[in-house]
């Protein structure tokens, strides 16, 4: 490999190029953010300082990650990247969490836990719509006595009425 | 000498904080046995529970959260091969084979026994080390702290599992993360988009089960909990204690698993993960026939998991004497306690002796209860194991909303938790870790200001972090790892050591 060297670091790693371009954009935005407050001198560090360096950091480890040859590839990357995506579980697990959220708010204690664990649980393919319902019921039977009753959580069970 | 044993014991050991340890290794152990949840989700999932405690409680339950996750977790992966966790990848080279040749009992026995013994090796070097590390810690200034917390957060990214480089890019989203709320130097609010709760910062909490929680789900549904049903239900108390009769001529690599793991457990950034594949292949170079290794060789279940507990138990003297967490479990111990009002640091021994000595003579009560808990009740954790990821993880998402509503009573942070958790899985699969992440951004307040500080008393002049010595050896060892991690990365071999126990 030894040859490639000199070249391989001018070259674009095509596999790593989301992977640079995320920590790019968080490293880019860290550092337009960062400029909104006073940067100042080293001896005196304005708020601006430390955030300003490390997005500049981010941005030129974001650049590294672009440039250094496709290695040896590992078992772990491998394992999680090559996995087939799972837009079903993905879809139904966030909406649960955001109807647990909105119901929280809206509803209640006993409503959002329902849904949470009824929505998210029909993410995977083998629970049927009878086997979620009863997981949903006996997680928010234990919700109301664990957690309304025996910590006194504030949470009230029903919002409405 | 013996006062702080006897203070430790005394606290360790009245009702309630016997209780407590008692609960965080039981829950500990059941929520290590389920596949897919580690002892990061864990912790994180009951820190908020924790808050009402009084600290020594609290910590102790938490800790012993943390070994019991550890035991749990080696019972699912000799019997499943399915590592929770990155330090029980090496349990199952030889632990999983012994189990499919019908040695699941002496496997076990030798991980719990093994884990116990490392445990309580750990401990003592904990018992006696501490005070020393506590004498230099004193002599620490803002450049010493700066410097070491870089050198634990680069040993933390580049010398765990998956690419340098992105370890490194993860800290630094940490650190930024870190960044967000009000400056503490000058009152501005920083990065926080006018949104009122984020004046005070992200939560810990809710970044932990966003990272931990919500991101292993939405990368488990689907694949996990098919060959659940491969073992074989055969084991029972008796097989367990029958297996004691195989762990004869271990003894070396347990002792020698120990010392490796003490070691590591005490270093910044390294810990458990390191220690354990250190072990294994010392004791794959030492054994008369290396080939049993991988084939269900007891030394190379033994010998790791002695280094994993004592890894696991040191790594809390430089978290407690010097307020430097070593990895993520540790960070958010570090953050427990500061919840609790305790500032971890060479005060900490002094100021609050009974939470620091109890907490030490906890881990020794928690690893003798677990292993007097294991032998009855493998039979429960065998059958748990049966129990399908397409039940569990609905629970653990209502665990992990009802967790991060309850750390502040408000729904903002489960919004948090949730975009946090897209992030989280969003890079995994682009093959960024997520435990830098944790590290740097419970370190980034501190690292900032020790930073300004240094360099305000040193009118920005950036060369002290070289000429004061301690500062000095730091920022070398750090610039050498740095080097040695190109240099490997050039020559083309992979950068890690993992590497050199899978030879055969």
């Amino acid at each position: 490999m030894g040859f490639i060297l000199g070249v391989s670091v001018l070259k674009i790693n095509k596999n790593e190029v989301y992977a640079a371009g995320l920590m790019m954009l968080i490293g880019l935005g860290t550092v337009l953010g960062s400029l909104n407050y006073e940067v100042r001198t080293l001896a005196r560090m304005g708020p601006g300082y430390f955030p300003l360096l490390l997005g500049a950091a981010l941005m030129i480890i974001s650049a590294l990650i672009l440039a250094s040859p496709a290695g040896t590839p590992d078992d772990a990357e491998v394992s999680t990247t090559k996995l087939a995506p799972q837009y079903r579980a993905w879809t139904f697990v966030v909406v649960g969490v955001v109807l647990f959220i909105v119901l929280g708010k809206y509803g209640g204690l006993v409503p959002a836990t329902f849904m949470l664990v009824f929505v998210s649980a029909l993410g995977d393919r083998s629970n049927s719509l009878k086997a979620a319902a009863g997981l949903a019921a006996v997680i928010t039977l234990m919700a109301v006595g664990i957690f309304h009753y025996g910590l006194q959580m504030q949470f009230r069970l029903f919002t409405w009425g | 000498m013996f006062d702080s044993i006897i203070l430790g014991f005394s606290t360790a050991l009245t009702l309630n904080n016997l209780m407590y340890s008692f609960i965080g290794v039981f829950i500990g152990n059941l929520i290590g046995v389920l596949p897919g949840i580690g002892a990061l989700a864990a912790i994180s999932m009951l820190l908020p529970v924790t808050y009402g405690l009084d600290p020594a409680g609290a910590l102790m339950m938490l800790a012993g959260l943390y070994y019991g996750t550890s035991y749990g977790g080696a019972i699912t992966s000799v019997l499943l091969n399915l590592p929770g966790t990155a330090s029980h990848a090496v349990v199952c080279i030889d632990g999983n084979p012994m189990a499919r040749q019908g040695r699941a009992g002496p496997a076990l026995f030798a991980a719990m026994f093994a884990s116990f013994l490392g445990a309580t090796v750990g401990i003592i070097i904990t018992k006696f080390f501490s005070p020393v590390l506590v004498e230099v810690a004193f002599k620490f200034g803002p450049a010493e702290y700066f410097s070491l917390m870089l050198l634990g957060l680069l040993a933390a990214s580049t010398l765990s599992t998956g690419s340098a480089l992105k370890g490194v890019a993860m800290v630094l989203v940490g650190l930024i993360l870190g960044v967000v709320g009000i400056d503490i130097n000058t009152g501005v609010a920083r990065f926080t988009f006018d949104i009122p709760e984020l004046q005070d910062g992200l939560s810990l909490v809710a970044l932990a089960m966003g990272l931990f929680g919500v991101a292993d789900v939405l990368g488990s549904v689907n694949r996990l909990g098919i060959g659940a049903s491969i073992i074989e239900a055969k084991l029972n108390m008796r097989t367990l204690w029958r297996g004691r009769s195989e762990l004869k001529g271990t003894g070396g690599a347990i002792a020698r698993g120990a010392g490796l793991g003490s070691f590591f457990g005490l270093l910044p950034g390294t810990g458990g993960t390191i220690a354990s594949f250190m072990s294994y292949a010392a004791e794959k170079k030492l054994a008369k026939e290396p080939r049993r290794f991988g084939r269900g060789a007891i030394e190379g279940v033994a010998g790791p998991e002695s280094a994993n507990s004592s890894a696991a138990i040191t790594a809390f003297i430089p978290t407690l004497t010097l307020g430097i967490p070593g990895d993520a479990v540790m960070a958010l111990m570090l953050g427990a306690l500061m919840i609790h009002n305790i500032q971890p640091g060479p005060q900490m021994m002094m100021e609050h002796p009974t939470v620091f000595w109890g907490l030490i003579a906890s881990f020794w009560i928690g690893n003798f209860l677990l292993l007097v808990l294991n032998l009855p009740l493998i039979g429960m954790w065998v059958r748990m194991l049966t129990i399908p990821y397409r039940l569990i993880y609905p629970a653990v998402l209502f665990f992990i909303c009802i967790g991060v509503y309850s750390a502040n009573n408000n729904l903002f942070d489960v919004w948090i938790v949730l975009l946090v958790g897209i992030f989280g899985y969003l890079a995994s699969r682009l093959g960024f870790e997520p435990a830098p992440l944790l590290l740097g951004f419970v370190l980034g307040p501190m690292v900032e200001e020790n930073f300004r500080r240094a360099l305000l008393l040193s009118r920005g002049d950036m060369s002290v972090f070289f000429t004061r010595p301690i500062s000095g050896v730091c920022m070398t060892i750090a610039i050498l790892m740095v080097v040695g991690v190109a240099y490997k990365r050039l020559k083309g071999g992979p950068p890690r050591i993992i590497e050199d126990t899978d030879g055969a």
